[in-house]
């Protein structure tokens, strides 16, 4: 094999394959690229990872990923009014922000009930949650999980959880902003259906 | 290799950045994985929920290989599934015991006719848990653990049977019995296709079922213990008595 550069940045290309949408090919790409902008990217790029590295930690109280053991959104005070969001993981907690229509607080599970992968109750944040409807004096739990077959069987089994201690929501499910019927799965348009609303 | 068949998606999980290793329990081939390219995308995702019908395509240079399937949709059943508790519950127990007992690549034809016709009653809530039962008894059949009701095994009287043997899963009369009535198991009537079906029978057919699914059947798999989605569907179903 004809190797073009020294061992250290052929580390770096195949760690930088491993990461979501690179491959060997791209990776070495963004490599050249940042050495061509070293001062501008590549070392500016290393401090942050370093610091990152150092940093970043799990919230203890709802899952989310910040620099300190309690998340900003945990200690902010003004998010404190009483309903709780239900994700999956940290990933879809940043959609929900992105949107910027909920102004409570969250908690993350770390992923859904797995009959096949063997992920029970006890492996998800699922305790913690039951803890914190009691202790955060929570009305509202919003049980906003992906609507797939896992996300909604791990819906149930929490409303299962929290039956008759506090108001349970789920997400609405049907045609998505922009979507064309046509192009709409069955099972799309049969929930739309159901859950159709008077105009 | 390559054959085309029909089947229940059964199971997917994720592969690399986009695709999937999807589980489906085929009409012809019985339970086939292979890997579906993009499977985890936009587009195939709502597709690929366990229980949807497919009509696949499977190809791989080798039989032995895990080979690769082109999947199109022929029904989804998510949207029924996602309707109600005891629906999606149902859906999960059907798609965990398939998952559980049948062996790779071996065809149950029997079985299969029955899965589909049950999955295709999934939203009606009235006829759903008889038509379970009925499937959990196919199923022990299929496995080799039938349940023989036709006659008493002490007396051999076929009228008045009310329990069933844990030991040879064939039924017992009250008068057979006599004292070991209370080792055995229940037998109400909806297990032999009579009476009103009722809910709290079908909740009793299911204690016997469930017996020989945990105590025969899944120790013959090494595999033990079934699945938790079997007790949680149990349990939002006896949640409604």
């Amino acid at each position: 094999m004809i190797r073009n550069s020294t061992d250290e940045i052929e580390v770096l290309i195949a760690l930088m394959a491993k990461l979501p949408g690179l491959g060997p090919r791209s990776a070495r790409r963004a490599v050249l690229h940042l050495i061509r902008k070293r001062a501008l990217l590549l070392t500016p790029l290393a401090d942050s990872m370093s610091e990152v590295a150092l940093s970043a930690r799990e919230c203890l109280n709802c899952g989310n990923v910040g620099t300190s053991e309690i998340c900003d959104i945990c200690t902010d005070d003004r998010r404190a009014n009483g309903e709780l969001c239900v994700v999956e993981d940290v990933g879809d907690l940043w959609a929900m922000e992105r949107a910027g229509v909920f102004k409570g607080r969250y908690h993350v599970l770390g992923g859904t009930l797995s009959a096949l992968d063997a992920i029970g109750p006890e492996e998800l944040r699922i305790p913690r949650l039951v803890d914190r409807v009691t202790a955060e004096a929570i009305s509202e739990v919003i049980l906003a999980l992906n609507a797939t077959i896992d996300g909604q069987t791990t819906a149930h089994y929490i409303a299962d959880q929290l039956q008759d201690q506090v108001k349970l929501t789920t997400l609405a499910q049907g045609v998505p902003i922009g979507g064309e019927l046509d192009y709409l799965d069955d099972g799309t348009i049969t929930a739309a259906m159901r859950a159709r609303k008077e105009i | 290799m390559e054959w085309r068949d029909h089947g229940i998606l059964l199971s997917l999980r994720r592969h690399g950045e986009s695709s999937a290793i999807i589980d489906v329990f085929t009409e012809e081939h019985g339970r086939h994985a292979g890997v579906v390219r993009g499977g985890t995308s936009r587009k195939q995702a709502p597709v690929l929920q366990p229980g949807a019908q497919l009509d696949v395509t499977w190809r791989a240079r080798l039989e032995d290989h895990l080979g690769h399937y082109q999947a199109e949709p022929l029904r989804s059943r998510a949207a029924a599934a996602l309707s109600g508790r005891l629906a999606l519950a149902g859906l999960n127990a059907v798609t965990g015991l398939l998952s559980f007992c049948l062996p790779e690549r071996e065809p149950h034809g029997n079985l299969y006719t029955r899965s589909e016709q049950l999955l295709d009653l999934l939203d009606q809530e009235e006829l759903w848990p008889l038509a379970y039962l009925r499937w959990e008894l196919a199923l022990l059949e299929d496995m080799g653990f039938g349940l023989d009701l036709s006659a008493c095994a002490v007396t051999g009287v076929t009228r008045g049977l009310i329990y069933v043997s844990p030991k040879s899963g064939r039924a017992v009369s009250a008068k057979g019995a006599g004292d070991w009535a209370d080792r055995l198991l229940p037998l109400p009537p909806v297990l032999l296709g009579q009476g009103a079906a009722t809910d709290a029978e079908i909740a009793q057919g299911l204690q016997t079922t469930g017996f020989f699914l945990e105590a025969r059947l899944a120790p013959s798999l090494g595999r033990h213990p079934l699945p938790e989605v079997r007790g949680r569907f149990v349990d939002a179903f006896t949640r409604r008595l």
